[in-house]
């Protein structure tokens, strides 16, 4: 457990500031699978940024544009309230076929 | 309620006693359960705020364990937040006892100890308080209704100190102080307030310029560094404590201690307890000195920390000490008993231990003179 913090340095009772804590790489336990995202169907109706547990749905202002590979632990929600059947769930090795989006730029952001 | 006696002097219950501070102090938010012999202090309370001494919040909770957590809630929210509880109360709310202390939520809580079910007892011993000894509480017991209310007025102070940061449990006997009128002095409630100043926590979860997370998972990784921190909350709160009573024994001119030293000068056999019962050893070390005997009494006012250095120096050379113990703990022995064997550890003082004042169990004088003789039994006033 090398690189842990000493007490001294905790804030009394744990009290966790952002800066504290790493950001967790959830899309490192990813199950295998991972989601697409056909835009040419896609509606911008954004149920899948609503439903993700992770952040992992990437919108710019209120448009969908893709999915962030840090955090997506390919959980399959996204695919499941899509209600035009945009989003598939695909073999992680699955290239990304042109007009299917999937970000994966580490950044956590 | 209350019936003045003479210039600046009231006559008050301890539960009166300790609401008139805690409404003098005016917290933010009170949630609170009720339970004999605490009720008058939040019927004390209570009544105060509809009355507008005080503008507080009070939260009238489903139970003592929900009492506690809105408490948690609002102390970590930045809200100066306080509870009142005993026996069967504090047993509900034992668990959360211990995350408030665990989350450092500076909570002040008066406590009107009473013994524990079975059988059911409503009358006063520490059981309760001993129940929740390792949960990183800071404990103080009076000895008198004045001692209560003048707790009850700095405890904010040492609970929401930055190195401290713990909850405050102001203990008193339950019915022997909670129920009973005695006269006290108030203090001025401008000065009441200065006191005690301003709630600032660190962090509070209402800050929307810094977010926290409160309440936080910690494992292998980190959980003995936090519980750890405890440890050096409690050896701090020994200063601030030390800090705080001198501060405001020059407010209103009268001593206070974590220790109370009563005729040590050359005693040879010193009894030491906690509570109202001091009272009644008192008058009957009295006595035994105008008899020639040298006898002392050291009272403990903060259990928890446990002032085992202050002890030890305040017992200098004394070559019994006999622990009165207002708890039992059967298959061992009493939290005072083992505390007082560690701290006379390599001492070569006597060491002799008695369980006394069980479910409200009076300790009468001709007890406490078999005491100091040696002649009293293990459990004081068992039938056998």
């Amino acid at each position: 457990m090398s690189g842990l913090r000493p007490w001294q340095e905790l804030s009394p009772g744990g009290t966790i500031r952002p800066t504290d804590a790493e950001k967790p790489k959830t899309g490192s336990w990813r199950t295998g699978i991972k989601p697409l995202a056909d835009l040419s169907k896609c509606t911008n109706c954004l149920l899948c940024w609503l439903y993700c547990p992770d952040s992992a749905i990437l919108i710019e202002d209120t448009t969908f544009v893709g999915f962030d590979d840090y955090f997506c632990k390919g959980c399959e929600v996204c695919a499941a309230v899509c209600p035009v059947g945009a989003i598939e769930m695909v073999p992680e090795e699955t290239e990304t076929p042109a007009g299917w989006v999937m970000r994966s730029d580490e950044s956590g952001s | 309620m209350a019936v003045k006696t003479q210039a600046g002097a009231q006559l008050l219950t301890g539960g009166e006693a300790v609401a008139y501070a805690m409404a003098q102090i005016d917290p933010d938010v009170f949630p609170v359960y009720p339970i004999t012999p605490q009720t008058p202090i939040i019927q004390t309370f209570a009544k105060l705020v509809a009355n507008g001494k005080a503008s507080t919040e009070i939260v009238n909770v489903e139970s003592e364990h929900s009492a506690m957590s809105a408490a948690i809630g609002s102390a970590m929210a930045g809200a100066r937040s306080m509870t009142a509880t005993s026996s069967q109360g504090l047993a509900l709310m034992a668990e959360v006892v211990y995350i408030a202390a665990g989350m450092r939520a500076p909570i002040v809580m008066a406590v009107g100890n009473r013994a524990l079910s079975a059988p059911l007892n409503i009358h006063c011993d520490h059981s309760d308080s001993m129940m929740i000894r390792d949960s990183g509480v800071i404990q103080i017991f009076a000895e008198s209704v004045q001692e209560a209310y003048d707790h009850a007025v700095m405890a904010a102070r040492i609970a929401e100190h930055p190195d401290v940061m713990l909850p405050v449990l102001v203990c008193q006997d339950g019915f022997t102080l909670t129920h009973s009128e005695e006269p006290l002095t108030l203090t001025p409630d401008e000065d009441v307030q200065s006191f005690v100043g301003e709630y600032k926590v660190p962090l509070p979860l209402l800050d929307v310029e810094q977010v926290t997370t409160k309440g936080i998972f910690a494992l292998q990784d980190y959980y003995t560094e936090l519980r750890y921190q405890m440890n050096a909350a409690m050896e701090a709160a020994e200063t601030v404590i030390a800090d705080v009573f001198a501060e405001y024994s020059q407010l209103v001119d009268r001593p206070f201690g974590m220790l109370e030293e009563y005729e040590l000068e050359g005693a040879e056999k010193v009894i030491f307890l906690m509570g109202s019962t001091a009272g009644t050893v008192k008058d009957v070390v009295d006595e035994l000195r105008a008899e020639g005997e040298a006898v002392g009494l050291l009272r403990l006012v903060s259990y928890r920390p446990f002032p085992f250095e202050a002890i030890r120096k305040a017992l200098g050379p004394v070559k019994e000490v006999i622990v009165l113990d207002r708890s039992d703990a059967p298959g061992s022995v009493p939290s005072l008993h083992s505390e007082m064997a560690a701290a006379l550890y390599g001492s070569s003082a006597k060491l002799r231990a008695h369980v006394f004042g069980l479910g409200g169990r009076e300790l009468v004088p001709d007890e406490a003179r078999a005491i100091f003789a040696g002649e009293a039994p293990t459990h004081i006033g068992l039938r056998s």
